[in-house]
């Protein structure tokens, strides 16, 4: 009896998450590497505290969005061939598909936001206000990002120069969710309301849902 | 033999700007297994991919397991279609036996189903190990196992025998005449002339791009 897609999609998850724990790429490179990149930029500011303290919040996402696109596009271009067919022959629906490789991204990548995170607050003296909201924003950045690395792989398996389009295609998508992210931080930071912020993020993270389930079987079918 | 599993008419392939197959008129039947040879670049494995409804054709129509491969259902019939490429669909960081699991996870094949299938290849101890940390045959025997917990009406195998040694290849038999014997079919390429013809009910050639 074919699996559930729900189930179909824990498979995958599980896969990408074993995978990469035994790689140990997001935890060995990537986040030493964007870690070190929020270390050298003080470095080259100057130690003024307020100007750290001002700009912080808004170079933790850059970091986080270079980095995050960096992993969703390394996570898409991680199946061969042979692997795709196996699965497509295996009966894997492509929305299963999707939302375990979007799931997996999601999760390596708010490991990274979480570890990149406490950097920035010890280096930059972020304030720690509203930290309950990052409950919010911390997952919603995860999983957008994770979203548009799973599009990503369904570009990469389409083939047809595909993997040379997925930065293009990437970076700006994920423009609204930096914009968000950074608004929403400064927003903390002034003790203003950030509902407007979150709710972007939300509409963001549900289009590429959407988009990412509705174009998983096309960009499957089209060899 | 009853009932026809497959039947190409008039398919031709192009890929990348090249014509890979043309007008290739095939029938294949329940219980038969079919040997394919031709030289490399003939568009042997082209072919099984086109069986396997992994490539459309771009001209013709090729019916598998009643469907058209270029339509919408074809996603319907791929879970009764085995077929093992040249190279293995395997994931380098798991072992055999989690890649194998995994596939069942995915099909909907219970555990102890691919449990099973590991041990029914030799593989029972050897299952730990990582599939980077495995020869190419061992590789090859868990994709059989995994066709072996499948079941598959349809089985496309390319170069089934190379690099693997004897009791492998006894393995390869015994899963086409498994196969043969639930009424699917086998469609078997390979270089391999002598086996593959005592094995095949009938044998064709592949002659850049188009059957002789």
């Amino acid at each position: 009896m074919k699996p559930s897609i729900p189930s179909q999609a824990r498979a995958i998850a599980r896969r990408d998450l074993v995978r990469e724990r035994r790689r140990g790429e997001v935890l060995w490179i990537t986040i030493p590497f964007g870690a070190i990149a929020l270390l050298l930029i003080p470095l080259a500011v100057g130690t003024d505290t307020l100007l750290l303290e001002r700009i912080g919040s808004g170079l933790y996402w850059v970091i986080v969005m270079l980095f995050g696109v960096l992993v969703a596009v390394r996570q898409a271009a991680a199946e061969t061939t042979a692997q795709r067919d196996t699965l497509a022959l295996l009966g894997l629906d492509p929305a299963a598909g999707f939302a375990g490789r979007a799931g997996s991204a999601a999760v390596l990548l708010l490991v990274f936001e979480i570890i990149t995170g406490v950097v920035a607050v010890v280096l930059y003296d972020l304030p720690l206000t509203g930290i309950a909201w990052l409950l919010a924003i911390l997952p919603l950045v995860a999983a957008g990002l994770g979203m548009l690395g799973a599009i990503a792989s369904g570009i990469v398996a389409w083939g047809r120069g595909g993997t040379a389009l997925v930065p293009f295609l990437v970076a700006p998508l994920s423009v609204p969710l930096l914009l968000a992210a950074t608004s929403a931080f400064e927003g903390l930071r002034l003790g203003e309301s950030i509902l407007s912020w979150i709710v972007l993020m939300v509409v963001v993270v549900l289009v590429l849902a959407i988009v990412g389930t509705l174009t998983a079987r096309p960009l499957q079918e089209i060899r | 033999m009853s009932g026809s599993l497959v039947t190409l008419s008039g398919v031709g392939v192009r890929l990348g700007g090249h014509t890979v197959l043309r007008a290739i008129d095939l029938d294949v039947a329940a219980g038969e297994v079919i040997g394919l040879f031709g030289r490399n670049g003939a568009g042997k494995t082209t072919l099984l991919r086109v069986l396997a409804s992994l490539i459309r054709p771009t001209t013709g129509r090729a019916e598998v397991l009643g469907v058209d491969v270029a339509g919408p259902e074809a996603v319907d019939v791929r879970g009764r279609i085995g077929y093992i490429g040249h190279t293995p669909g395997l994931y380098p960081e798991l072992t055999l036996a989690e890649n194998l699991e995994f596939a069942a996870d995915v099909g909907g094949y219970d555990r102890s189903a691919a449990t099973a299938a590991l041990a029914a290849v030799g593989l029972a101890a050897a299952g730990v190990r990582r599939s980077s940390a495995s020869s190419f045959g061992m590789q090859r025997r868990t994709e059989f196992a995994r066709e072996l917990m499948r079941a598959p009406t349809l089985l496309l195998l390319d170069e089934p025998h190379s690099s693997l040694d004897r009791d492998a290849v006894d393995l390869v038999e015994a899963l086409v005449a498994r196969t043969v014997a639930d009424g699917g079919a086998a469609v078997l390429v390979s270089h391999d002339r002598d086996r593959v013809t005592a094995a095949a009910d009938r044998t064709t050639e592949l002659e850049a791009g188009t059957l002789a």
